[in-house]
């Protein structure tokens, strides 16, 4: 069984006088033990909604609808009281934030921000709890960490401050670790950096890790399964190397194109998916993104695409996917699983041992293969 | 940090001295005189003059400018044309008082302000937000001078429980060392003159609060909204950290910048005098002696007394300055 099972997941905002948003509609993904699974979509598609809801932090407010199932190793986090909640969260499943900076408490020196996890999760206070902070401070690569504890976060530079948001979401050993774009707010040596930082904990731990972003650099260096979100809906879902290889969806098609190449001739433009996150159909119409799609055909309007497992076990959701060479269409469909059925995750065995075939891409380190 | 209080001392001195010119040409601006106060209205023009000759008025106002700034160098305020005693003596006297109706009313207000303008806030858009807002919005609007007269109907003539004038009952004798009566009480150990000075306070504390309580709810409220909103208490809740740990180290310390230079402000205000409620309470601070002190052109009485609390204030506004960095490190004091 998954660690984490999300199921039909659907966040609505519902505002007087205004049209109710449906932030995420019917999403479904599953997370095992050790797995680096990736949320990717541009901004607004609901993949930080999705991670919010899995944590209940989303801000109380009327109007505010969560329905569906978030399975964590049997229990179903949505259906849990304010307290367990609180219990689970930062000791079973830890959060990382976008901004270090703003994530962080400006009036409360660095130590009290990391032990206070330590005396709420593992009871360590005083001493001992210093220690350990220092430890765990240590461990995500922070130099000097005695002298830190007592700093403030403004008196540590941003690579280091997403450092100490990693060290209290490591603290009590999470399970599960969700990464809401962690390095969106970083340098680029800073990403690489914390990028790296967050494989090696998630390695050495057998922690699993829900990594949460819009950019495909970071996916194709880290994620087992990738889950592409568009409009609050998992288009396509995919081991990385069969996605990146041989994307099926016309918007993760789009996702990957609009990647700037190094291998890209001189004066070559930039290939963005035309349109923004506001052209959108609503799901019931049709398919979100048909406004904005290269392969729009007359049944893409209607009724919304029904998501097709295909025949290398990935899942997408369209009635006119990009085509495979050597397959004619129809014969690889394996399964139309009608409504809002759960993909599940797909099988590791089922990824073909082929370097990505995206080659801006291709610059992803190779030593981290699935093994 | 010692260099900033230095500095924000000597900063006072300009401050005194700018004080110091338009206070002088504002009083003699004023029509009559300490003579119209002392004679009336039946003086004859030559017992005018004698008793300006007294006072050294008739001498052009640059003079006793002079005069009156070598003075105050030396600490020396003056003598009281109404009381005849040194203006430092009825300072000293009177301002005990008025600094234990204003700790009261502080007390009251920050006490009952803060949790209410947090709660509000946590409950943004119920019934406890809507009644404190709408509460708050009646205790600036009610004169406080009305409000006081209520009090006393209620509590101390019908109920009794508070007494209704003065700062200490008659009957009991109690040893006076610094006229701070609640401070005096608990030094020499006379427990019942120090809670009978307590319960003298309740009532016209209670009075004075109502303005810097309304304004303190409101104050935090909008606060604490907003540091709801900020990402960090996101990590709190993402950490697991109970309630508690959230609100007293996450939220509420982060709210109480804006909360902190209010009181400041308030605080000094208060200190001023509140000429309204110890009239209503008959109670024996400086806002009650400085009005007459206007009715009387008592011109040293005045500018002592204005110069004295300018200081006060400053000191005040230096200490919420002081607690800034306290509060948050960013706030560099140098």
């Amino acid at each position: 069984m998954a660690l984490l099972d999300v199921e039909d997941l659907s966040v609505s905002f519902a505002r007087r006088g205004q049209r109710t948003v449906r932030a995420v509609d019917g999403v479904s993904f599953s997370v095992d033990a050790g797995e680096v699974v990736g949320l990717v979509g541009e901004s607004g598609c609901g993949k930080s909604v999705t991670s919010l809801a899995i944590m209940g932090l989303l801000p109380k407010q009327p109007g505010l609808q969560v329905s569906g199932k978030a399975v964590f190793d049997g229990t179903d986090l949505l259906q849990l009281d304010d307290r367990s909640r609180r219990d689970i969260r930062g000791r079973d499943i830890a959060m990382i934030f976008q901004d270090p900076l703003s994530s962080l408490n400006p009036v409360v020196p660095i130590g009290i921000q990391v032990t206070e996890v330590l005396t709420r999760h593992r009871g360590m206070r005083g001493e001992a709890a210093a220690k350990e902070a220092a430890q765990l401070l240590d461990r995500v690569g922070i130099p000097d960490p005695k002298r830190r504890l007592k700093e403030y976060p403004h008196q540590l530079s941003g690579g280091m401050r997403q450092r100490a948001l990693i060290a209290m979401a490591v603290a009590c050993q999470p399970r599960l670790l969700i990464a809401d774009e962690p390095t969106t707010a970083l340098d680029v040596t800073i990403q690489a950096q914390i990028l790296e930082l967050l494989k090696e904990l998630v390695r050495d731990s057998d922690t699993a890790l829900v990594m949460i972003t819009h950019d495909l650099g970071v996916v194709a260096g880290m994620c087992d399964t990738i889950n592409v979100l568009y409009g609050g809906r998992v288009v396509e879902t995919a081991r990385r190397r069969p996605l990146f290889r041989q994307p099926r969806h016309p918007y993760t098609v789009g996702l990957l194109g609009s990647v700037p190449r190094l291998d890209a001739g001189r004066g070559e433009r930039l290939n963005p998916i035309p349109g923004s996150v506001r052209d959108l159909l609503p799901w019931p119409d049709g398919c979100a993104f048909a406004p904005r799609c290269t392969r729009r055909v007359d049944a893409c309007v209607g009724e919304p695409p029904e998501l097709v497992l295909a025949h290398d076990a990935r899942s997408y959701r369209c009635v006119n996917p990009a085509p495979v060479p050597g397959l004619t269409p129809g014969e690889e469909v394996r399964e139309v699983v009608p409504g809002q059925a759960t993909p599940g995750s797909v099988p590791a065995q089922a990824v073909p041992d082929d370097p990505p075939a995206v080659p801006g891409l291709a610059a992803a380190p190779s030593e981290e293969e699935t093994p | 940090m010692f260099r900033f209080i230095v500095r924000r001392l000597l900063q006072l001195i300009p401050t005194l001295f700018g004080l110091s010119i338009l206070l002088f040409i504002w009083l003699r601006r004023l029509p009559g005189g300490p003579e119209t106060a002392i004679l009336g209205e039946r003086g004859t023009p030559e017992m005018r003059a004698a008793i300006r000759r007294n006072l050294g008025l008739d001498e052009p106002i640059l003079i006793q400018y002079g005069r009156f700034v070598r003075r105050m160098i030396r600490l020396d305020l003056g003598t009281s044309i109404s009381t005849k005693r040194e203006v430092t003596t009825e300072f000293l006297q009177r301002f005990p008082g008025t600094v234990e109706l204003t700790i009261t009313a502080m007390v009251i207000a920050i006490g009952i302000g803060i949790p209410l303008g947090y709660l509000a806030a946590r409950r943004r858009g119920r019934f406890l937000d809507h009644a404190s807002v709408g509460g708050s919005l009646i205790g600036i609007c009610i004169p406080v001078f009305f409000l006081a007269y209520i009090l006393k109907a209620v509590f101390s003539e019908n109920l009794g429980w508070f007494p209704s004038s003065g700062r200490q009952d008659p009957t009991i004798s109690a040893t006076r060392i610094t006229n701070f009566f609640v401070l005096d009480g608990l030094m020499t150990r006379e427990w019942d003159a120090a809670a009978d000075a307590l319960m003298h306070l309740v009532l016209p504390g209670l009075a004075l609060a109502s303005i810097p309580l309304a304004i303190i709810v409101r104050i935090t409220r909008a606060s604490v909204l907003e540091v709801l909103n900020e990402d960090f208490v996101r990590t709190a809740e993402a950490k697991g950290l109970t309630e508690n740990v959230v609100r007293r180290r996450h939220v509420l310390r982060n709210a109480m910048l804006p909360v902190a230079t209010s009181i400041g402000l308030l605080t000094g205000g208060l200190l001023s005098g509140a000429v309204l409620t110890e009239t209503v309470f008959a109670f024996s601070g400086i806002g009650a002696f400085l009005a007459d002190a206007i009715n009387q052109r008592d011109y040293p009485v005045l500018m002592g007394f204005i110069m004295i609390i300018a200081v006060v204030y400053v000191l005040v506004n230096l200490i919420v300055d002081l607690s800034y960095s306290l509060i948050d490190p960013r706030v560099r004091v140098r």
